[in-house]
């Protein structure tokens, strides 16, 4: 495993997301050269306060994911409310309205599914707190693309159902408490 | 390994769609269409994109079906009641300095913004004075938008929506509610022109003063937009309005410098004179 050969990482949240990222995003340092894709659930008619929330907690910069984007290092992307986000084959960013999918738009599996064909064993993906069963799919196609597949410890989250769901569906994710998945990002740094 | 395999058939799926019966998704966003693709072949009951493919070629009834997969139909009347407040606000007194208009709602999909566009015309006086051109590729969305009924249980967001436009009237006032739908009125399609036009492929028909082309270029690769672009610059009036969906912008193409921002949040643009 070379972590050396990761080209972006992923990330899955539903209930419990804000308070779980705000112990992630800002312990990354400025200088992680990787992008950060993340999916939260988030009902469709708020407008997207994540951005405002976290862009003056991280170091990183942090954006709404914009249509026809690069995806470029040091910066953390949300998917917009009501929107999926998908990556395209050379790294660039793509929105959908398609239907939902696990009864959510955007949906983690649509963003993980996509960017492991995108980046294939580049990418890491990370499933944390939830309380439904979206991004165990992704999760699935991630490992199966060669890419590293990160679970959040259901015994410490927020709610366990979402990351026993992947692990259900991705026996050999490893398990870490957010703790440990910090330190598996600043080994990326 | 199986996903390049699947990326051969799925490039071959589109090339003979587009040979056999010229629709042209070989320009599509990837990432998207390829969900839409696989979500086709495991729900039509097809072993691999190949066999699917193969049906295509041979069997002309496979085409709407896969149409309905590889189009998303996902729309609401007055979604993003801010768009169309600016309209109301901001467009339509410009476009009231006219006798005549036209309109092109392209994507038109089931008619949902068509309708919208079309009562809050009738609302601020224009109805009469307006012809809408309601243009698709996908068949059944556009007998779908002909007919203009909806589930009724749609009608409360839709009521919500459409009162935070600005309303100036109640949306009970268009449609007759009957077993579960609620069926809009006749009126509002009068002067409607529905009809099967590729943003892909086909040309300019008509001189507009506002198009409201919404959640469709977000669909196609860059290139392509850059098409569509061209062809929405090509088909408006001097000064004429373009509307974009919410998450849609001119920023990447190479028409942007042939539009300036109208009213920048809600992604209304109008033309520039040369
Ligand atoms: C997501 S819907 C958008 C509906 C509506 N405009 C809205 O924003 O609510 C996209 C629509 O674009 C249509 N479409 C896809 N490709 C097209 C093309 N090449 N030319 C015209 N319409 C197209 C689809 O059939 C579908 O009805």
């Amino acid at each position: 495993m070379t972590d050396t050969a990761i080209k972006a990482v992923a990330i899955g949240a539903s209930a419990g997301a804000v308070q779980t990222l705000l112990r992630i995003l800002p312990s990354l340092p400025a200088r992680f050269p990787l992008p950060v894709l993340i999916v939260v659930h988030v009902p469709p008619d708020r407008d997207n306060a994540l951005v405002a929330l976290f862009a003056d907690k991280c170091a990183l910069a942090v954006k709404e994911a914009e249509d026809k984007e690069q995806a470029v290092g040091g910066t953390i992307y949300f998917a917009p409310s009501d929107y999926h986000l998908l990556v395209e084959a050379d790294g660039f960013l793509a929105l959908s309205m398609d239907e939902p999918v696990n009864h959510s738009r955007p949906a983690i599996d649509v963003l993980f599914e996509s960017a492991a064909d995108s980046y294939q064993s580049g990418l890491m993906g990370i499933v944390l707190t939830g309380a439904n069963h979206d991004g165990a799919a992704g999760l699935r196609a991630v490992a199966q693309a060669g890419g590293q597949a990160i679970v959040e410890n259901p015994a410490t989250a927020e709610t366990s159902a979402m990351p026993e769901a992947a692990l259900a569906a991705c026996p050999d994710a490893r398990i870490r408490d957010v703790e440990g998945i910090v330190s598996i990002l600043l080994e990326l740094a | 390994m199986q996903g390049e395999v699947e990326d051969i058939e799925l490039q071959l799926l589109l090339e003979a769609l587009y040979q056999r019966y010229h629709y042209d998704f070989r320009h599509y966003a990837r990432a998207s269409i390829k969900r839409r693709a696989l979500q086709a072949r495991a729900q039509l009951g097809y072993s691999s994109i190949s066999a699917m493919q193969e049906a295509l070629l041979h069997d002309p009834s496979v085409v709407p079906r896969l149409l309905n997969y590889l189009t998303v139909q996902v729309s609401e009347m007055f979604r993003d009641p801010s768009y169309f407040r600016a309209l109301r606000e901001k467009v339509i007194p410009h476009l009231k300095t006219y006798p005549s208009l036209k309109v092109w709602v392209a994507g038109c999909s089931h008619g949902e913004e068509l309708y919208s566009l079309s009562i809050l015309f009738h609302e601020e006086g224009l109805g009469q004075r307006t012809i809408f051109y309601a243009t698709d590729i996908n068949p059944d969305a556009l007998r779908a938008a002909e007919a203009g009924i909806y589930p009724a249980a749609l009608i409360q967001k839709y009521t919500e929506n459409h009162q935070k436009s600005g309303a100036r009237s109640s949306l009970s006032d268009y449609y007759t509610a009957d077993y579960g739908h609620a069926a809009f009125d006749k009126t509002l399609s009068r002067n409607v022109v529905f009809s099967d036009h590729s943003l892909v492929t086909d040309a300019v028909f008509a001189e507009m003063h506002l198009i409201s082309c919404r959640n469709v270029l977000i669909y196609f690769d860059r290139d392509l937009q850059d098409r569509a672009l061209g062809l929405f610059r090509d088909s408006l009036a001097r000064r004429g309005f373009l509307g974009l969906g919410s998450k849609e912008s001119l920023r990447f193409s190479k028409f942007a410098g042939a539009f300036e921002d109208f009213v920048r949040e809600d992604k209304i643009y109008q033309k520039l004179e040369r």
